[in-house]
């Protein structure tokens, strides 16, 4: 019995410190997908988590300023004002209807403060590569 | 060829749902031509998987774009290599693919015990069938390869109509390693579908577990090796063409196979502890049957984008029978087992807390967290969804904080496991083995801390790589030590005769040779480092010892894209070293632009080089170069990796002197059974 004792809190004590660096993990990485009509319903604590929103590139909207990039995000027939401000450069696939997926915060004024985006052509493929990372989504993040 | 390609998938269902029902009935009425009925439908039903395949591979050769998987994953311009690749580039040719892997796997087992394990073929056959039945039924009824093009024409019929040229292969797959990474990924995949077969049928027909398991063993090594260099060759894909610095992301579909990985590395561990002890039985059982349900659940996140739709991108509804297929295999392996558990017994207990039973304990429970860690964080959005309500996903800090513990646990028990007696190990032995390694170590550590190493992860890792490579070097010098003594051969001689009378010891540490010299690599990853920058012709950006000089760009036509090049010269100690020609690549037929990263590497470090584009304020052309430490050390590491595995796939050379059975004489009464002896040991694992 001592033996399966000690097998025990040797296992207990792996099990409870990987427990907690996941907890640390957790909480230092967690983000909150919205849709963009979600997110004008979004209230108190809610506004300040780390947020991803998808939705397409409104056509026309993208203008290049300096230190940033801002375009508008369309979705459900909402539309979402986006300030891209990351170091990255755009993906390739980043164009006017474009889907694009925006990780950030949001700002007092109701607009989107992204630091990452992906982008994925909305053309004729479906294609995901088999057994592949990055299904055709070019990539402005380093994850 | 359409319809001969769609016609042969179908008459595979057919023979395959023979083979499965055929099967239950020869197990039920023992009836000797029943048995040989249902194997010989189980090898025609890989038959015409291999038929429908070449067909499809026809129709991409001759450009036939009136099936539209080819019109949208191939056009006339592109390279016959990559019609190879297009094959597997989209859903519907993925699955397809996977039954041919699986049915290359299946002709293989039922051809090559054909007349051997008489009571157990029938149960495995059974069980292959239905997993064939399973991806026939997506590539016949679901998913099919070969739809074609149709329109209602003047008379109100459908008419199949030609397109004059296809859409073209997405140019992130156009890429050498593209056309290999897939392949080995699925065969691993697919290759721990036998070992699962064999698991599921030695429960059902309560077959001996030592038997199944020496059985699967091969087999069980083929998938592992093609799964270890599945991730490894798309780690170097994601690498050298995402152009973002980095091999890993832990993206929902990478994590998917590492999950397999995870939980086979610890089945090809702890099955020993049953071989030589009867113990964990079962643990192995289920370990298999967890392996094969994640290979399931790995193709169900590549393919159905569960949880890429939180990423809002590309859904299908494909997924909901992969969901129905895992739960039916669940279901399936808990009623084999409730009702032969009896079967599973352990025969021996664990004795000591110091012993390769234990070790091998705590690596298993280890990779099984690590495997629970990366699961639970690859479904947390799908799972916060439906606890909460809101879709929370995590990122590379939650994997990371968990699984670099994790790595260097695994990494320091590599090299303590393996020396390890069986039952109990001595302080004795126990000093003899680690005194030597362990300074060594700890020296490793001062002089990487004297270097200038802070990095805490690194400095630990770096260590342990020492410690182990001293393990595995002392193991190979006292074995080839006693050889050369006998034989009077060199040391290396010794060594290669040593490694070649027992493969799979010896053939184990090669792999675990392999493994350290991919966290060398990792360890690496601390000190990444970028620059970013707008460059004009005759600018220069400095990174490190480097000098990067742009001298000016080029543009080139070629066949399926345009080219445009950077001309980059590279200086260091004010001398030019060599030319970099990082690219961007525009595709015509889709008007989609790809990067071609250009790297300088050698084993101190890579010299990275993206053509990232232009800044949008000012149009000048920007240059982003990263200095990534080590990184090479990790594809060495994987070729050593797949040649330590070929190594124990090998037969051993001479019969080894002790038979594979653990003395089973206590600590007390014999202890020179616990000292290192090479006559002695030579037959353990």
């Amino acid at each position: 019995m001592r033996k399966q004792a000690k097998f025990g809190i040797g296992i207990g004590i792996i099990v409870v410190s990987l427990g907690f660096l996941a907890w640390l993990g957790y909480g230092e990485s967690k983000t909150y997908y919205h849709t963009i009509a979600e997110l004008q319903t979004l209230h108190g604590t809610a506004r300040a988590h780390r947020l991803r929103v998808g939705g397409t590139v409104e056509p026309g909207t993208i203008k290049r300023l300096s230190g940033r990039v801002d375009f508008v995000l369309a979705g459900e027939g909402k539309l979402l004002p986006v300030s891209y401000v990351g170091s990255e450069p755009l993906p390739d696939t980043f164009v006017d209807k474009s889907q694009a997926l925006v990780e950030g915060s949001l700002a007092d004024n109701g607009s989107f403060v992204a630091e990452h985006v992906q982008a994925k052509c909305a053309s004729k493929y479906e294609a995901a590569p088999g057994g592949d990372a990055k299904p055709g989504a070019a990539k402005a993040s380093t994850m | 060829m359409d319809f001969f390609g769609s016609f042969a998938l179908l008459l595979a269902f057919l023979c395959a749902a023979y083979a499965f029902v055929g099967g239950i009935a020869a197990i039920l009425t023992r009836h000797p031509l029943l048995v040989k009925s249902a194997r010989q439908a189980g090898i025609a039903t890989c038959g015409l998987i291999f038929l429908a395949t070449a067909s499809l591979v026809y129709l991409f050769f001759s450009d036939s774009y009136w099936v539209s998987y080819v019109v949208a994953h191939s056009n006339r311009d592109l390279s016959t290599f990559y019609k190879v690749a297009a094959l597997w580039s989209g859903q519907e040719g993925s699955l397809l693919f996977w039954s041919f892997l699986l049915a290359v796997y299946v002709f293989s087992v039922l051809l090559v015990y054909r007349n051997k394990n008489g009571e157990l073929m029938p149960y495995v056959g059974v069980v292959l069938a239905g997993v064939q039945i399973f991806f026939l039924t997506l590539n016949n009824f679901v998913a099919s390869p070969f739809k074609v093009l149709a329109a209602p024409g003047a008379n109100g019929a459908l008419d199949i109509f030609t397109r004059a040229d296809g859409n073209g292969l997405n140019p992130l797959l156009q890429y050498p390693e593209m056309v290999i990474h897939p392949p080995n990924l699925y065969s691993g995949y697919t290759g721990f579908t036998i070992p699962f077969a064999f698991a599921l049928g030695a429960l059902l027909a309560r077959y001996p577990g030592e038997k199944w398991i020496h059985l699967t063993r091969k087999w069980t090594m083929i998938a592992w090796c093609f799964q270890t260099m599945g991730i490894l060759l798309g780690a170097h894909w994601a690498y050298a063409v995402l152009g973002w610095g980095g091999y890993w992301g832990w993206d929902p579909v990478e994590n998917a196979s590492l999950l397999p990985w995870l939980t086979g590395t610890a089945f090809l561990h702890s099955v020993m502890m049953q071989e030589k002890r009867g113990m964990m039985k079962v643990w192995n059982v289920w370990l298999v049957f967890t392996t094969f349900m994640l290979c399931i659940l790995g193709t169900l996140l590549t393919r159905s984008g569960v949880v890429s739709s939180v990423h809002a991108f590309a859904q299908s509804s494909i997924g909901n029978y992969f969901v129905g297929f895992l739960l039916l295999v669940f279901a399936v392996c808990l009623a084999a087992y409730v009702k032969n558990r009896d079967y599973l017994k352990s025969e021996n207990q664990l004795d000591s807390m110091i012993s390769r039973e234990s070790s091998f304990l705590f690596n298993n429970l280890i990779l099984l967290v690590s495997c629970i860690a990366v699961l639970s964080g690859t479904l947390f959005p799908v799972f916060s969804e439906w606890f909460s309500g809101s879709r929370i996903s995590v990122g590379a800090p939650f994997f990371n904080k968990v699984n670099i513990p994790i790595g260097l646990l695994l990494l320091f028990l590599t090299g303590v496991g393996p020396l390890l007696a069986w039952r109990k190990t001595s302080t004795d032995s126990l000093k003899r083995n680690f005194g030597g390694p362990l300074i060594a170590g700890l020296l490793a550590g001062i002089v990487v801390f004297a270097l200038g190493v802070r990095e805490f992860f690194s400095l630990v890792c770096l260590m342990l790589c020492v410690f182990v490579t001293t393990t595995i070097g002392m193991e190979f010098f006292r074995g080839a030590r006693v050889i050369r003594s006998r034989s009077g051969a060199s040391l290396l001689a010794s060594a290669v005769e040593l490694t070649m009378r027992n493969t799979r010891r010896y053939g184990g540490y090669i792999v675990h040779m392999g493994m350290v010299l991919i966290f060398v690599g990792l360890a690496g990853a601390a000190f990444n480092r970028d620059v970013q920058k707008d460059m004009q012709p005759g600018s220069t950006l400095q990174i490190g010892g480097y000098k990067l000089l742009l001298q000016g760009f080029d543009t080139k036509p070629e066949k399926n894209y345009t080219s445009e090049r950077m001309i980059v010269e590279v200086w260091r100690d004010n001398k030019p070293l060599m030319m970099l020609y990082p690219e961007r690549r525009f595709f015509q037929t889709n008007e989609q632009s790809g990067t071609m990263v250009a790297i300088y590497s050698t084993l101190r470090e890579d010299l990275y080089v993206v053509y990232a584009g232009q800044n949008p304020e000012t149009q000048a052309p920007v240059i982003h170069a990263y200095l990534n430490p080590l990184v090479k050390w990790i594809w060495l590491g994987g070729l050593v990796v797949v040649l330590g595995t070929l190594v124990t796939l090998l037969p051993n050379r001479r019969a080894v002197l002790v038979l594979a059975v653990a003395p089973e004489r206590t600590a007390a009464q014999q202890p020179q059974t616990l000292a290192p002896s090479v006559a002695l040991r030579e037959g353990h694992d």
